[in-house]
């Protein structure tokens, strides 16, 4: 498809982005042909999203201080400071979250403020919005866009109604609806969609760049940028690694792209001894219905005194685990602890059988943002052993006195920075919020610690300290921990085997030194040959 | 199944006719008499009920600040009042008056909800509450403290306006308006006959331009026409003498409630109604597309206002005194109770549900104390009674409504495209 005589549809120069002195993303540069399904992939926090939130003009790209570089549209710069403007200018865009109106029929969404009108009387006086709506031309037309997509699908049925697959033809259709949309950008338009479902988009989005229509698609799932794309540019940490054509590149390549990052990282202290053959905790055919991270029949043994790693690509199941083993969403199957059965959904079981957890969604389950350092820490252990009451006869009251001592003897501990043991963790910078969440979970002293995604945007130095301390009270305290993270070399640094996640099932049991290929070819989900 | 889910869907309005039937049969007294009164009371009351549907479409919800509504309309009374205005020409300028002073705090008021959004339904009641204040510094100390006027009203020491105002100089001006000599208050099976024919015509006149004259249109057409029939047997007959003599339906009244609920129908089909719509069910997507949501709500809120307000003298001009000070005070709870016993919810409302529960509201308010008075030899167990019902069911229908999102919310959840992602990017 791809025509290398004309003008590029979409040129990105030089395009960088900061959050204050954060740069997420630094000189990025892609061209784009008319027709061309120019697949852009990377891990989370790669850039992605914030490249398209350049592109299509998102107000949190203008209110955040704009994007250096230039951005050429038909080989003309344009600053593109609004979604209007970009919708003006050419530019379609499907959004992560769907953006239609549940209520509407599918008609009404495609024309969704752009309605054909009649104007009236009342219009006449009191100004266009009281233009009478042509509901009838809506029916037809938005009928026509659709068959024109190739869906089979009724402008009339409602949205809430449709499969998730068709809500995704929807948005297309409104896309195409627009006149003069010439590039597309479709953000993990397969994400939550069943194979067939994916199928058929994946079908839609070849028609489309047919249609002449230049597709970007983001996306994390290798098999569809190998099944449509004709070329894909990798992000990693906001940089272009590579733009390639994809039949020049493989699976495994592309997701050794992606994950491959250096980690300048104190080292870890190495195992001393042998560990102890004693099982810790066993699952077996583990399924959590953690929405965008399912879990589909997991089956571990995780020895005493072991760091165990998960990995995988981002929406494959991976933290979907360590959320069921909590009690978090809703789980079946068998786990567990130490040789006794856990009584499945219930985070105080869970807690009881002394498992402790660091939630991967730091913000929103991790802390309560208006309590202070002392409260947070606490918290857990209160709720779990009772921990830090006085008794005054019948009532019991906080020991303020315990909590701080606490508090402060923590905050050494981890190098916490803040103003002190009663500053509220809301303020606190990532890191030092992280470190407050893993010192909450080890006050429960638990005998297994599960951590998930310790290490996301948090800068290097918290890291260092988060992880050297989850390896310390593993080696002093022989505490098993389960660690998941989305960052290889943070797992093979700091694990004793690593299992990897593909589409909700082990892919394979991992050492820490096996090869980055080998990585990125079970990351893809391809078992290895025994 | 079909029949279970009607009734589901419709349970309460469904219950309360339960009650409303149970409550007549209790209190002995004749359906024509209480006929009589609802009839009344729908006049007085069906107007500000209807003010609610606009904002709930928004996705505001129960709008609980029509009581600055109801307020502009006792303004605009009290100044016709203070003015020496009388029958129709006060109604009109009350109606000027409440128009002005609506826009005003209905933009006011909007701004403020768009300030609180997904707090609006309290935000509103607290907005009853404190304006509350301005108009009582406005009549009990400007008016004769600062604007030095003398009249009737004011009170004795010449500060501040008396607590019940008289209002014989307008009372029914717009119920028994005659226009070439017709009009005015008819008995109820000459009303009937009226808006039966009435409806046929609009509905024949509309079938003809669009030279559609489908299956709807004709089973509509038929109903009128049995409802003609009906009227015509039964206004001769002895047995039916009482209903005759008794409700008495003030056709100019109605035919403004008619075309008020034309109005907020054909409204509803305008780009600005169906921006409305939108943000109402997704206020994120309709902001994503570009519709101008602050300023959409702001509209709803002032058109709610300002139909309060008219509402407000609607009802004044039946009731023909104002109660000063208390009168506007519990027209949110109570139209918001009614609208919720027609089967409205604090997502959905429509012209449909004002009508039946300021029906339903009215006849269970009417007859309760009856009823009570029968069971108890007590009316104030009645009173109490329906002050229970009509908080409650405002409470069960908020409760309903958080109930019912977090439902959705899972639901939405399950929809997402990817976990761990802050909520939406706009």
């Amino acid at each position: 498809m791809k025509n290398t005589a004309a003008t590029p549809v979409l040129s990105i120069c030089n395009v960088g982005k900061a959050f204050g002195e954060n740069w997420v993303l630094s000189d990025v540069s892609l061209d784009i042909m008319p027709g061309e399904i120019h697949a852009i992939c990377g891990e989370n926090g790669a850039g992605k999203s914030t490249l398209m939130n350049i592109l299509f003009g998102m107000p949190v790209i203008q209110s955040t201080g704009g994007y250096t570089g230039k951005i050429l549209i038909d080989g003309e710069e344009q600053k593109i400071t609004s979604p209007e403007q970009a919708i003006a200018k050419g530019i379609g865009m499907v959004h992560q979250e769907f953006m239609l109106v549940p209520g509407f029929t599918v008609g009404e969404n495609i024309k969704l403020n752009r309605e054909p009108l009649l104007s009236s009387l009342a219009s006449r006086i009191f100004g266009s919005r009281l233009k009478k709506v042509d509901f009838a031309k809506i029916s037809s037309e938005s009928q026509h866009t659709l068959n024109r997509l190739g869906v089979e699908m009724q402008e009339s049925s409602m949205i809430e109604t449709l499969p998730v697959g068709y809500m995704q033809f929807a948005e297309i259709a409104r896309e195409i609806d627009k006149e003069n949309t010439k590039v597309l950008i479709l953000d993990e338009p397969t994400a939550v969609l069943t194979e067939s479902e994916a199928e058929l988009v994946l079908n839609i989005v070849q028609h489309l760049s047919d249609m002449g229509i230049a597709v970007v698609l983001i996306t994390h799932r290798i098999q569809d940028i190998k099944q449509v794309a004709d070329t894909v540019t990798v992000l990693r940490d906001g940089k272009n690694v590579r733009t390639v054509a994809v039949k020049d590149i493989s699976e495994g390549e592309i997701a050794q792209l992606m994950v491959g990052r250096d980690l300048d990282l104190t080292a870890i202290e190495k195992r001393s001894g042998e560990l102890s053959g004693e099982i810790a905790l066993t699952t077996k055919n583990l399924v959590v219905d953690m929405p965008g991270e399912q879990v589909n029949g997991v089956d571990l043994e995780i020895r005493k005194g072991e760091i165990f790693g998960i990995g995988g690509l981002a929406g494959q199941g991976k933290v979907g685990i360590a959320n069921g083993l909590m009690g978090n969403y809703p789980t079946e199957g068998e786990i567990s602890v130490f040789g006794k059965p856990l009584k499945l959904n219930s985070p105080k079981d869970s807690i009881a059988a002394k498992l402790a957890f660091v939630s991967e969604d730091r913000r929103r389950m991790g802390f309560a943002p208006n309590l202070s350092i002392g409260e947070n820490i606490a918290a857990p252990s209160m709720v779990a052993h009772n921990r830090f009451f006085k008794k005054f006869g019948f009532f019991e009251q906080v020991d303020e006195k315990a909590v701080r001592e606490t508090a402060e003897k923590n905050i050494q501990e981890f190098q916490i920075k803040c103003t002190g043991p009663d500053q509220p963790v809301g303020t606190l910078s990532g890191g030092n919020q992280q470190k407050v969440c893993v010192a909450s979970a080890l006050e429960l002293s638990p005998d297994i610690l599960l951590v998930s995604e310790p290490t996301r945007g948090i800068d290097v130095g918290a890291k260092n300290t988060v992880l050297n301390t989850i390896s310390q009270i593993n080696r002093e305290k022989g505490v098993t921990v389960i660690f998941t993270s989305s960052e290889l070399a943070e797992l093979r640094q700091m694990c004793d085997r690593i299992a990897i996640v593909s589409q909700g099932k082990i892919v394979e049991i991992m050492k820490p030194d096996a090869s980055d290929e080998e990585f990125g070819l079970a990351m893809s989900g391809e078992r290895r040959e025994a | 199944m079909k029949i279970k889910r009607f009734l589901m869907s419709n349970a309460v309005p469904i219950l309360f006719a339960f009650l409303c039937i149970a409550g007549i049969r209790l209190s002995g007294t004749p359906i024509a008499t209480i006929l009589s009164d609802v009839v009344n009371r729908f006049d007085r009351n069906i107007l500000l009920v209807l003010s609610l549907i606009i904002p709930v479409t928004c996705g505001l919800g129960m709008n609980f600040g029509i009581v600055l509504g109801a307020m502009c309309g006792q303004m605009g009374l009290v100044f016709v009042t203070l003015m020496n205005l009388t029958g129709m020409t006060a109604i009109l300028a009350a109606a000027l008056i409440g128009l002005v002073t609506a826009v005003i705090c209905g933009i006011l008021a909007g701004k403020l909800l768009n300030r609180t959004k997904g707090q609006e339904m309290i935000t509103s009641m607290i907005v009853g509450y404190f304006s509350n204040g301005i108009y009582q510094f406005i009549f009990l100390f400007l008016i004769g403290g600062v604007i030095h006027i003398s009249h009737k009203i004011i009170l004795s020491g010449g500060v501040g306006i008396k607590n019940t105002i008289d209002l014989s100089h307008l009372q029914y001006s717009l119920d028994n308006l005659k226009i070439f000599g017709l009009g005015g208050k008819v008995d109820v099976f000459t009303g009937i006959i009226f808006f039966a024919v009435f409806f046929a015509a609009c509905m024949t006149i509309s079938a003809l331009r669009n030279r559609k004259f489908d299956r709807n249109y004709i089973i509509r057409t038929a109903i009128c026409a049995v409802f003609v029939v009906a009227s015509l047997i039964m206004t001769g007959q002895e047995r039916f003498m009482m209903a005759k003599m008794l409700i008495r339906i003030p056709i100019p009244s109605f035919l403004l409630v008619t075309f008020f609920c034309w109005l907020i129908t054909w409204f509803m089909k305008t780009k600005l109604g169906q921006d409305m719509r939108a943000i109402g069910h997704d206020r994120d997507v309709a902001l994503a597309s570009g519709i101008k949501v602050d300023q959409t709500r702001i509209i709803a809120v002032v058109i709610s206002t300002v139909l309060a307000a008219w509402g407000q003298i609607m009802f004044y001009q039946n009731l023909g005194t104002v109660d000063a000070y208390y009168g506007h005070e519990k027209v949110g709870t109570f139209c918001v109770a009614a609208i919720l016993i027609g089967g409205a919810s604090v997502k959905k409302a429509n012209i449909g549900h004002a009508i039946l529960g300021t029906i339903l509201f009215h006849l269970l308010y009417n007859v309760s104390p009856l009823a009570s008075q029968k069971l108890f030899n007590d009316s104030m167990v009645g009173g109490y009674f329906r002050m229970t019902i009509c908080y409650g069911v405002i409470a069960v229908a908020l409760m309903l409504h958080v109930w019912e999102s977090r439902n959705s919310g899972l639901k939405e959840k399950r929809g997402e495209k990817k976990s761990g992602k802050p909520a939406k990017a706009l």
